[in-house]
């Protein structure tokens, strides 16, 4: 065999063995997800019943349960999505539809691209000084919804552009033509038909902000709560505090109830991405212009 | 049959129209202005709550001193305990991080089928989007005692364990924006290096991984940024005691650590531990901002490059 | 430029550009065109690409306003009402509601045929549903449509053919009965038997309203039009009756153009 011949197939089995190397790592991230949900569900198994959700915190671990919890973590959810959605929308729309080249535009800009990196405790920084204090909102859920809608912001941007930007020009100048406003262009057209990428968006930031911890706990949410909340201006507690703090506890009872936990709080974040990828998958598909 | 209406009505209707439009851009304007809000109200806040810390706390001890105990009798505030389990975290984060990511990039990049790509992205998108305190638990709860198997003298709290798994948690992140900067690599660098009978990983090597080079170092420092204000996997699973140590098998605080073990304490407003969360999260804004800074104007060079 | 021509005396003037200027930033797109626009006639532009040719029609819908830092200057008067298009002083949205337009491609909403058409009709506040349905059914009819879709008026736009899409597209433009129609080469997307059938209906509108229509196809302009006007470089170089132009042209320029001896 000639030299040339040899290096060819050494360099062929360098591709061969860099394909198998990737499917490894692959098959290892995959297998990560796959363990981690698998576990959380085989050993929170004996809490994974209908007393476990109907039942307020306790000392005693088999008789916790996460009630005060998810329906704290569902109030939150619902001030963040009613804020995060129509200013998040809002200031898509601006920046796609609106705004002039200049340098408000481009601060605006600026800043949402570094909000999106900047880690969510700081976030619960932000709110403990600003919300709780300035604001006097005390450690409640609105605070904790507020907190969370600024830190989906970026998302809900981002991923709100990236919809309005898929409407084609001509379907904007056909509206125009017809004597439509800028308004109108965007209340009639562009936002009913990108619809399906800005809630696309608005669920993968739901999805961030169900499992986000460090910013409720610095803003104080509380971990033992054994009444439902009767206003937003209420304390609270959360899933993810839940499970922290049952994770933190010596105690391997409580470690079931964060297995617990996690188990739903990992299938509630999974099961909305689904439903965010399904949708993009489908928007894609019916869009074809 | 087609005689236009008579304007007059038209007019009228226009100016509402109009009117109605103005109110509505102003508005539009104002959602966008939130995003300018957020950050100077957390610019405003973390200097405003930090400044009294530093009327107890000379600066330069503050960035010297080798101890963190704020709630001892005889405190000492030297952040560089804190800072170094940050580095510590990081520095283990990206050792996994980097590698996996990249190779996953390029395999999805100039591998992979279509169909397998968009198998495999949702995939890796779901496991950025795992809780981070459900990622804690893992760390604490699985990854520490198969550890313990392989470094026996291993405690139950250590920053290897916390790091690993934030490692874990940026793959997905390093490997999408490496891979949109390999994407964006046109085909026809590609074709001239098939040309010249180079193989796949050969043209992966040295002509994709060069020509996205710039958005590959931006994936990178924006995976470091990430695991820089990481917070619940290091409070679960690397301890909450500051520990001046470069040894990833001890157990050490981290920055974000450390605000979320003084948050759990119920602390008066204007106590000295309230502030220092404050000054703590200012050194943590100040460092994630640099490298997201770099890295925005990396992934903007590359993005002019093609 | 003066005029010269014998069929101008029939029709009365609907839009006059005077000293007609454009500008894209530092582009001088248009530089000085004046033309008139006979009513109920259907007047062609034609010229080699990039001559300004869809940049004077989007003129009279004043289009280029949605385009950052674009200037006009001069006059485009529209009568009887005698009211200057493109000055500051005019809404554009007044405009687009007396001037309707056609694109190139077919661009209907994805929303029902039928709203398609409704849509300008929504916009200018009709809300009687009778007197929708009525000048829906008037507009499709108008633009040769009404046959082929009105037992599928409810079923979305996009599943009509591309030809049925480009009539949708004029009857989306008919239905607010505008004072002048825009077509911005409105067959360069289609195949030859839908060519044919805009083309008949676009000789057929003449009737009803005033076309400016800019082709890429001299042909199509000999077929479709009563007058022509030839530019070139953002200049009008010789505007006549179709059958004057195409047979003897007054300028050596346009005489190259139409005998393929230029591009």
């Amino acid at each position: 065999m000639s030299a040339m011949r040899a290096g060819v197939e050494r360099r062929k089995l360098l591709d061969k063995l860099f394909v198998v190397l990737g499917l490894l790592v692959l098959f290892a991230a995959l297998a990560v997800l796959l363990t981690l949900f698998l576990d959380l569900v085989r050993q929170g198994a004996p809490r994974l019943n209908l007393d476990f959700v109907t039942s307020y915190a306790s000392r005693k671990p088999e008789q916790a349960g996460i009630l005060a919890a998810w329906v704290g973590t569902s109030l939150i959810m619902v001030v963040t999505a009613c804020v995060a959605m129509p200013v998040g929308v809002a200031a898509a729309i601006y920046l796609e539809e609106y705004a002039p080249r200049n340098w408000i535009t481009a601060v605006i800009e600026i800043n949402v691209t570094n909000l999106a990196g900047v880690p969510s405790i700081i976030y619960g920084l932000l709110a403990l000084g600003l919300f709780v204090y300035k604001f006097s909102l005390g450690q409640s859920i609105l605070a904790a919804g507020l907190t969370l809608a600024l830190l989906i912001l970026p998302i809900v941007i981002v991923a709100t552009r990236e919809a309005v930007r898929a409407v084609p020009r001509p379907i904007r100048e056909a509206a125009y033509a017809l004597g439509a406003t800028r308004w109108e262009v965007t209340a009639h057209h562009v936002l009913p038909y990108s619809m399906g990428g800005v809630l696309t968006g608005m669920i993968i930031g739901l999805s961030r902000a169900i499992g986000e911890t460090a910013p409720i706990i610095t803003i104080g949410a509380l971990s033992f709560i054994a009444f439902l909340p009767e206003s937003l201006l209420d304390p609270f507690t959360a899933m993810p505090i839940q499970m922290f703090n049952w994770v933190s506890r010596p105690d391997p009872g409580f470690r079931v109830n964060a297995a617990a936990a996690g188990a739903i709080l990992l299938g509630m974040t999974l099961l909305m991405n689904g439903i965010a990828i399904w949708l993009r998958y489908r928007f894609r598909k019916r869009m074809n212009w | 049959m087609t005689t236009p209406a008579s304007p007059a009505p038209l007019w009228k209707s226009i100016r509402r129209r109009r009117v109605r439009d103005r109110v509505i851009e102003s508005l539009l304007l104002l959602a966008g202005l939130v995003a300018v809000f957020t950050t100077v109200a957390i610019v405003w806040i973390l200097v405003a709550e930090a400044l009294p810390f530093f009327d107890h706390v000379s600066f330069a001890d503050f960035l010297t001193d080798t101890m963190w105990t704020p709630l001892f009798a005889e405190p000492r505030y030297g952040i560089l305990p804190l800072v170094a389990g940050t580095l510590v975290t990081t520095f283990v984060a990206l050792a996994l991080a980097i590698p996996a990511g990249t190779i996953i990039a390029i395999y999805l990049s100039e591998f992979a089928s279509h169909r397998l790509r968009e198998l495999v992205k949702p995939v890796l998108e779901m496991l950025g989007a795992v809780p981070t305190v459900v990622y804690g638990y893992f760390a604490l709860v699985m990854v520490t005692p198969f550890l313990q198997k392989l470094i026996p003298s291993l405690p139950g709290f250590n920053m290897l364990s916390a790091g690993l798994v934030i490692g874990i948690m940026i793959v997905p992140y390093v490997a999408s924006v490496s891979e949109d900067a390999m994407r964006a690599v046109p085909n026809y660098m590609r074709e001239g290096s098939y040309a010249m009978g180079a193989t796949r990983l050969q043209t992966a090597t040295r002509v994709v991984v060069p020509g996205a080079l710039s958005g590959i170092a931006a994936a990178y420092i924006l995976g470091i940024s990430r695991a820089v204000g990481e917070t619940m996997i290091v409070a679960v699973a690397a301890g909450l005691q500051p520990n001046l140590t470069w040894n990833p098998t001890e157990s050490a605080a981290t920055i974000t650590a450390f605000i979320v073990q003084v948050s759990l304490g119920d602390l008066p407003h204007d106590s000295i531990g309230y502030q220092s969360i404050f000054a703590a999260g200012l050194v943590l804004l100040v460092v994630t901002l640099a490298f997201n800074v770099a890295g925005f104007m990396l992934t903007r060079r590359f993005r002019e490059a093609y | 430029m003066q005029m010269s021509m014998e069929a101008g005396a029939t029709a009365p003037v609907k839009a006059r550009t005077s000293k007609l200027h454009f500008w894209y930033g530092g582009l001088h797109a248009l530089q000085g065109v004046d033309m008139d626009i006979r009513d109920r006639q259907v007047t062609a532009l034609i010229g080699p690409s990039g001559c300004g040719k869809s940049t004077f029609l989007r003129c009279f819908n004043r289009m280029h306003d949605l385009t950052p830092l674009t200037r006009y200057e001069g006059s485009i008067h529209l009568y009887p009402d005698d009211i200057d298009l493109v000055s500051k002083e005019v809404d554009p949205i007044e405009v687009r509601m007396r001037i309707g337009m056609v694109f190139q491609k077919p661009n209907p909403f994805p929303k029902s045929i039928f709203e398609n058409v409704a849509y300008g009709l929504r916009v200018r506040g009709m809300r009687s549903k009778a007197l929708i349905e009525e000048e829906v059914e008037r507009a499709l009819r108008d633009a040769a449509l009404w046959d082929e879709v009105k037992d599928r008026l409810q079923s979305s736009g996009l599943s009509l053919s591309g030809g049925q899409q480009q009539r949708l597209c004029i009857a989306r433009a008919l239905a607010t009965s505008p004072e002048m129609l825009l077509f911005d080469e409105p067959t360069s997307a289609l195949d030859p038997i839908a060519t044919a059938r805009i083309e008949e209906l676009i000789t057929t509108l003449r009737e009803r309203v005033t076309v400016l229509i800019v082709t890429h196809n001299m042909q199509q302009a000999a077929r479709v039009s009563d007058y022509t006007a030839f530019m070139f470089l953002g200049e009008l170089i010789e505007f006549a009756a179709t059958s004057k132009l195409f047979t003897n042209p007054d300028r050596k320029a346009t005489e190259d153009y139409i005998t393929g001896r230029y591009g």
